[in-house]
């Protein structure tokens, strides 16, 4: 394959996607931020954002990085048994966090606040519902992974496939870290 | 059939581009007819706000979305990997799912007209009418209670998705598979435009996406991100939509210019004056192209400071413009200038790409903008962008490239023809619109009164645009004479410098017998530095593998109308079944035996 940067096009083309994603993210953090303070009914986000719970869902998805670099080391050195181990905490960390992301959205609805209630509701809902259907495709993708390495299937030949997500990966965690400080943190 | 319905040639694909692309430029040509037959005189001839509403925003949408750009991707899929030396694109099977989602698009948002029956509507027609920009609340549940407005969110959800996966592709293709020797500063100038546009393509469309996103939120589960009464504010579309619409307009003309600055050297016998310039200004419109989205806003009452920054913003992106149009102007002079049908439609280029340069210019100015805001003047300078540059741009490109892509040459003759008609009936259509929008004259309004005093003008934009229709039929004539009657191509129809006119006309499956060698700009030109590269073999030397074809670019396709057919009759049985379709064809796609 002509490869003229010297870059797998597979990990070329991912980074322009991530590159997509910003801007994706970036209209989606933009409308939050235009809209924070504009709602014209309650609940505010004061009342009802939750940070001890959701720092331990931050901490959790930040682990989940960390497993991903395990378990991407684990394959490329061909120690399989260490990278089905971490690739499925890597999978199982997204979805304690997803976990935790419907238990959250659960107990607003439970407390008045809806997708339609007001403009807090909905750009809150549409952001963070964004990033979990991020983080439900990069699960989904690992899990592929797993079951491949399970099936002997994935090996060092394929490392750079694992990498890929690993990128994925990262993106979306880094994406919540921004998501967090905004949103919750900065009131 | 089934090797169209699976090919991953980038050639085929280009093909398919073209084709698909053309009729939509036709359906978005009627839709010009019926505004203009309806203007021709005051009071109209009888269509009616509701359908004329519709004409306009469908002539807009298509012309912009399902002609425009993908005439745009016909040339990047044939063309790119031949200029820049590759087999094929990065990844083949996306680039068919690109078409394929590019047509399904297509023809879901045309289903519109037909539809009607299926909502209960009192007429066969449920088209989009709310402007091809969309401005809330127009657009809102409350004041489009139809399908109207949900064909077109979803439909333009659906293009967008087609338009990204070819942009990160033709990103990794021009960056990544250039033949040996192929610098980044010896890409031919289309080349290099196709790469700016591509990074401009994924980094405008998410915000689209997002701005498309929350109107259907708006409309299908009532929250309120453009609904006042629920503290929304209409403005944030039309800053998202713009922030997405101004690149956008970029990404429908800096192909033209690429493709003019592969015309013009060639047909002046000189290398491009200014390569570097010309690639730099490229790249440097393409930064600035976001920093002046709020000029289509001055008429909201952004305040002085806002106005004052995005006025000095537009007047500035005009200078890498400008240097564009000098160093095509300073390619000719002093050449061996053959007028063939190609070269006229890049002289015509220039010509009417300053017209509407200048007039794009004039509205830089806020307070020359309030006068022109939605009036006949803005359509004015639209069209001399639009068609007078971009549509220019693109036939001087079928001219130019036809020989290459079917072997045959488009009748001379005919293509004089059919230049003179265009060129004539264009300023005939739209010159008119400057004088009858600073008239007063407003754009997206169906009838006019006799006292307004823009009849005549209205006459002769009318009889200019059926005579663009006359220039359309002439150049399918054309087309269709070239199938069997056309003068064969040879390599090298036109001594072109750059590596597509090394292969045969049409090119192999593989392209190039042996991969090329570059070692200047124009590879097939002798300077003063080196001699033109040799002939490539007639055989390949050694067997070349050429991939086979592959569903599963279609399946994954087919379930995004699925998708929207379902959000449109609110089945959600139909979108679980949309979904796993494009999943099973996801993971069939990842695990098929292909290899590129």
């Amino acid at each position: 394959m002509v490869n003229s940067m010297g870059l797998d096009n597979r990990k070329m083309v991912f980074w322009a996607f991530i590159g997509s994603e910003c801007l994706l993210f970036g209209s989606l953090i933009s409308t939050y931020l235009i809209y924070k303070g504009k709602s014209l009914v309650g609940p505010y986000p004061h009342e009802i954002l939750n940070i001890p719970f959701t720092s331990f869902s931050t901490f959790d998805l930040l682990m989940s990085s960390l497993a991903m670099v395990l378990a991407l080391a684990a394959i490329q050195r061909g120690d399989m048994r260490q990278g089905k181990l971490w690739l499925f905490v890597t999978a199982l960390l997204g979805l304690i966090f997803l976990g935790g992301q419907v238990y959250e959205f659960s107990s607003f609805v439970h407390e008045g606040l809806g997708l339609t209630t007001n403009l807090f509701g909905s750009t809150f809902f549409v952001l963070t519902g964004t990033h979990g259907a991020h983080v439900t495709v990069g699960v989904i993708w690992l899990l592929t992974h797993w079951v491949q390495a399970l099936r002997g299937k994935l090996g060092p030949a394929q490392a750079i496939t694992v990498e890929i997500t690993g990128l994925y990966w990262h993106f979306v965690d880094v994406v919540w870290i921004v998501i967090f400080t905004l949103v919750y943190l900065i009131q | 059939m089934k090797s169209w319905l699976t090919t991953t040639d980038h050639k085929r694909i280009g093909m398919l581009y073209f084709w698909t692309a053309l009729v939509f430029f036709l359906i978005g040509g009627l839709e010009a007819l019926v505004i203009r037959a309806q203007l021709a005189r005051p009071e109209g001839i009888g269509v009616s706000a509701e359908i004329y509403n519709q004409m306009f925003t469908m002539h807009g949408t298509t012309m912009v979305f399902l002609a425009l750009m993908p005439l745009s991707a016909a040339f990047f899929n044939y063309i790119v990997p031949l200029q820049i030396g590759a087999r094929d694109v990065a990844f083949p099977r996306l680039n068919a799912f690109s078409y394929w989602v590019f047509l399904l698009g297509g023809l879901f948002l045309n289903a519109s007209f037909v539809a009607g029956p299926l909502f209960g509507a009192a007429h066969l027609s449920v088209a989009p009418d709310a402007g091809w920009f969309g401005y809330a609340n127009l657009t809102s549940r409350q004041f489009s209670p139809g399908p109207n407005i949900d064909f077109w969110v979803l439909g333009l959800l659906i293009l967008g998705i087609a338009s990204l996966a070819a942009g990160f592709n033709f990103i990794v293709t021009i960056l990544n598979m250039r033949a040996p020797g192929m610098k980044l500063m010896r890409l031919p100038v289309f080349s290099w435009m196709t790469l700016v546009t591509q990074f401009i393509v994924i980094t405008a469309f998410p915000v689209i996406t997002v701005a498309l996103v929350l109107l259907m939120f708006d409309r299908f589960f009532g929250t309120h991100f453009f609904v006042p009464a629920g503290g929304g504010d209409p403005i944030l579309w039309q800053h998202l939509f713009w922030l997405f619409g101004h690149p956008e307009v970029y990404i429908l003309i800096l192909p033209a210019m690429g493709i003019i600055s592969e015309v013009l050297p060639t047909f002046s016998r000189k290398p491009l004056f200014g390569y570097t310039v010309v690639v730099y200004s490229g790249v440097l419109i393409g930064f600035m192209g976001w920093g002046v989205w709020s000029h289509h806003m001055f008429a909201v009452g952004l305040g002085p400071i806002a106005d004052s920054v995005f006025s000095a913003t537009t007047m500035l992106i005009a200078v890498p413009t400008g240097v564009k149009i000098f160093n095509w102007i300073g390619t000719m002079w002093g050449g061996q200038l053959r007028f063939t049908t190609a070269m006229l439609f890049a002289v015509g280029f220039i010509a009417m790409f300053i017209i509407g340069g200048l007039s794009g210019v004039s509205h830089a100015s806020p307070p020359a903008d309030l006068q022109q805001t939605d009036t006949y003047y803005v359509v004015a300078h639209i069209h001399y962008v639009l068609f007078g540059g971009t549509m220019l741009g693109l036939f001087a490109g079928m001219y130019y490239w036809w020989p290459k892509m079917t072997g045959r040459r488009l009748s001379e003759t005919l293509g004089k023809w059919h230049f003179w008609l265009t060129f004539v009936g264009m300023n005939l259509s739209f010159f008119p619109m400057h004088f009858s929008g600073l008239l007063g004259m407003p754009r997206r309004i169906y009838t006019y009164g006799a006292e307004l005093g823009v009849t005549r003008l209205n006459e002769i934009s009318t009889a200019g645009a059926f005579l663009l229709g006359v220039a359309v039929l002439v150049f399918l004539v054309n087309l269709w004479r070239t199938r069997t009657r056309g003068e064969p191509a040879g390599n090298d129809p036109w001594q072109g410098a750059t590596l597509e006119w090394a292969t045969t006309s049409p090119p192999p499956v593989y392209n190039f017998t042996v991969l090329p060698r570059v070692e200047s700009r124009l590879p097939l030109w002798a300077t003063e530095h080196h001699g033109a590269m040799a002939p490539l073999p007639a055989t390949p030397p050694a067997p070349i593998h050429v991939p086979g074809g592959s569903w599963w670019p279609l399946v994954t396709a087919l379930g995004l109308p699925l998708i929207a057919v379902a959000a449109l009759s609110h089945q959600l049985w139909l979108a679980l079944a949309g979904v796993a379709v494009v999943i099973a064809g996801i993971y069939r796609w990842a695990y098929e035996p292909f290899e590129a």
